[in-house]
């Protein structure tokens, strides 16, 4: 017995010995190390660590380790609780809701262009798409976070379904005038489920405000100033959520959950209309057993000018602050290698992303994907069609996750058929305000 | 002769309590000063900068209708689940106690779903009844009943308290069975040649001898539903539909770690130590008085 435990303590020594040894014994490269904390699992963790893979077999000066944190909510708390920490890795991955967060946390951050312009390396702000980019850009052109992953609401459409229901299944589906009309045909032919919807609160107020140039709150929407309040209660946006309460309460709108919950059902084939994400385009391709097509969000014929553009949704990678200058190259040489066109193009391509620069969507259209995955460029040209306006530039609102919490909550009364719209909006903004109010006063 | 045996060291017997001591103030007390240093302050998420507000972040809560519907619905999510859970617990403690052949296993199969954790529990119940995939909603749908509990309060209500409730009846089986098995056999053998029927010598006798343990039950039934029960909000509605199932626990989460909002889930935290302070005092004060031992 003596003998053992003599034994493992000297095992134990030795292994003590050899860490606290550790950082002694030099390295072959003596690379540094950036961390890079994300929120994706599943294919778009592969494609991520592909990404990672690619850019430390391309060089040798610095080693990216990536992590994964959870869901966009989790991987943001991780971030805040290691930096309270001081543990905070060098690359962050937020989703975009989080932005006004992490603009207004001045010290914690070091913005993109910063990191960029000190690096050395050639950085063109204007090679990135500007629907894309402007919503981590200030308003006098500096990029805060890179965006990584963006997408836009698009709506997917059950070609069999309207087929069975006798409409053509190439008939006009640019307004909701005309998707009402072949909803009511739909449901008066006896389909179970016409029309669902992923994010309501991003396709039919966020982007729905954008798509009809009408403010989704005040102050450009948030851009210019902190003392923002929310102003989607406005006729535009009463009348679309009128007509959806309508639909649910007829039967033609089935409400699936706050998330994107109803895209099993569309992907069943139980649903017509969807409006989804366009990043949701990979998964309807691989599960659908029906003639699907992608067609541009619809917009309302009677708003005059409209349609203008839609925004994005999604995640930018956020520099933490209090790294050493070296490690800054070494983020600054991630960013550049992420925005090359070849890895945004391929990027693109894999996933139903929006490319965040110029270069990378003329390669895609050179390569003639577009060419072979119909449908695949509506997200595109839909976010670049039009000049983005102080209210389709984006949205920057403090404590928004809560915000969409609220919005959330309202809208499913109106689904539920216990409050009207008008009622639901006003009383969505009037707390959504006190949120804003309570941001602005925590980070005056 | 003095038998008796002293210790009288002044130090032992704290020294000996020490190591409670120091996790009820590493771990409790030490939080909980915390959160009430906290509630006084609205910080930013970084911690960058900590701006002292008073009591602003309880006046902002306390006028807060919605605040204020969440102890309502806590409440009423509380008394679902602790009385469904105590009430089934303690009919199938009885059903088990008189059974002859097998009550091994019937004892071991109530018992397993304790084992279960509490979002998994969640998780479970909302695969079988996911309006889009679930087996419940689709075999409802036969008997032409839509179910939809991501828009119907009440049927999200229905399903979260029997998910908690699902997995806490083992918990109190266990101890009701043990109780039941503790009550001597001789008191009811009696009243049973008196004449009484088995559920006469059950309201009469075994209950109130009973009292200790469901006392004890009751107690921590209803910290089990006030806390506990997290992730099955979580993982089945997450609150919603509306605010239909938002208990303060789940509220305290939301607001502190989704909206990033410490001030004010500090608060809460604050208000729900002494609610739940309250409802102990409470319970020792006036139900207490009613427990036989």
């Amino acid at each position: 017995m003596q003998f053992r435990w003599s034994r493992r303590l000297a095992a134990v020594a030795a292994a003590l010995a050899l860490t606290a040894l550790g950082p002694l014994v030099p390295s072959a490269h003596a690379q540094t190390e950036i961390h890079w904390w994300h929120a994706f699992t599943g294919r778009l963790g592969e494609l991520l660590d592909e990404h990672i893979k690619k850019f430390n077999a391309s060089q040798t000066a610095y080693k990216v380790v990536g992590a994964h944190k959870g869901n966009y909510s989790e991987t943001l708390n991780a971030g805040i609780a290691a930096f309270r920490a001081g543990q905070q890795p060098h690359v962050l991955m937020v989703f975009e809701v989080g932005t006004a967060t992490m603009m207004s946390a001045k010290g914690a951050i070091k913005p993109v262009y910063e990191v960029m312009e000190s690096s050395g390396l050639k950085f063109d702000p204007k090679g990135y798409l500007a629907a894309v980019s402007g919503y981590y850009t200030t308003s006098d052109g500096k990029m805060l976070s890179l965006p990584y992953n963006s997408s836009t609401p698009v709506l997917y459409v059950n070609e069999d379904a309207l087929k069975a229901a006798g409409v053509d299944p190439k008939t006009d589906l640019s307004t909701w005038e005309k998707v009402g009309a072949v909803v009511d045909t739909l449901k008066s032919k006896g389909h179970a489920c016409p029309f669902t919807t992923a994010w309501q609160s991003w396709v039919h107020l966020e982007n729905l405000s954008a798509y009809h140039n009408v403010p989704f709150a005040t102050k450009d929407n948030g851009f210019a100033g902190l003392d923002t309040t929310l102003a989607f209660n406005g006729p535009a946006q009463v009348r679309h959520v009128e007509m959806l309460g309508k639909w649910a309460k007829e039967g033609k709108f089935i409400y699936g959950g706050r998330r994107n919950e109803s895209g099993a059902r569309f992907r069943a084939g139980e649903c017509a209309f969807f409006t989804e994400s366009s990043a949701g385009y990979a998964g309807v391709k691989k599960e659908a057993k029906f003639k699907f097509a992608i067609r541009p969000l619809p917009y309302w014929a009677s708003v005059s000018g409209a349609p203008y553009n839609t925004i994005i949704g999604g995640a930018s990678l956020w520099v933490m602050a209090g790294h050493k200058p070296e490690a800054y190259k070494g983020v600054a040489a991630l960013l550049d290698f992420l925005s090359s066109p070849a890895i945004q193009a391929k990027w693109h391509q894999d996933t139903g992303y929006l490319p965040i620069t110029r270069a990378a969507y003329e390669k895609t259209k050179a390569d003639g994907f577009y060419g072979m995955e119909p449908g695949t460029d509506i997200a595109i040209i839909q976010m670049t069609g039009k000049e983005p306006t102080a209210n389709s530039k984006g949205l920057r609102l403090g404590s928004f996750d809560q915000i969409r919490g609220i919005i959330d909550e309202e809208l499913e009364g109106v689904w539920a058929g216990k409050k009207g719209a008008k009622a639901a909006l006003d009383s969505a903004v009037q707390r959504g305000n006190q949120l804003l109010r309570r941001f602005e006063q925590a980070n005056r | 002769m003095d038998t008796k045996v002293t210790f009288d060291h002044k130090l032992l017997p704290y020294l000996l309590l020490a190591p409670q001591i120091a996790i009820t103030i590493i771990f409790f007390f030490w939080p909980a000063g915390q959160a009430v240093y906290q509630s006084l302050f609205l910080p930013d998420p970084f911690g960058l900068k900590m701006k002292f507000v008073g009591l602003s972040n309880f006046t902002f809560l306390l006028s807060d209708p919605h605040y204020l519907a969440s102890f309502q619905t806590t409440a009423i999510f509380s008394f679902l689940v602790a009385f469904f859970s105590m009430a089934i617990a303690l009919w199938l403690a009885v059903m088990a106690d008189r059974v002859i052949k097998g009550s091994e296993t019937y004892r071991t199969l109530l018992i397993w779903p304790y084992a279960v954790a509490p979002a998994i529990a969640g998780v479970l119940w909302l695969f079988m009844f996911n309006p889009s995939i679930g087996l419940f909603p689709y075999a409802l749908k036969a008997f032409g009943y839509n179910w939809n509990h991501v828009l119907n309060a009440g049927e999200a209500m229905g399903l979260v308290v029997a998910a908690a409730t699902w997995k806490q009846i083992s918990y109190n089986f266990l101890f009701f069975l043990a109780g039941l098995q503790a009550i001597p056999r001789s008191v009811i053998e009696a009243a049973a040649i008196d004449g009484a029927r088995f559920w006469r010598r059950f309201w009469t006798i075994v209950f109130p001898l009973l009292s200790p343990t469901t006392f004890f039950l009751l107690v921590v039934n209803v910290v089990y539903a006030f806390f506990e029960t997290f992730g099955v909000i979580h993982t089945i509605t997450g609150g919603g539909p509306q605010q239909s199932t938002m208990i303060l626990v789940y509220k305290v989460y939301a607001d502190g770690f989704v909206g990033q909002d410490l001030g004010s889930s500090a608060a809460q935290s604050v208000i729900l130590l002494f609610v739940v302070g309250l409802l102990t005092v409470v319970q020792f004060r006036y139900v207490e008085r009613r427990v036989h031992y």
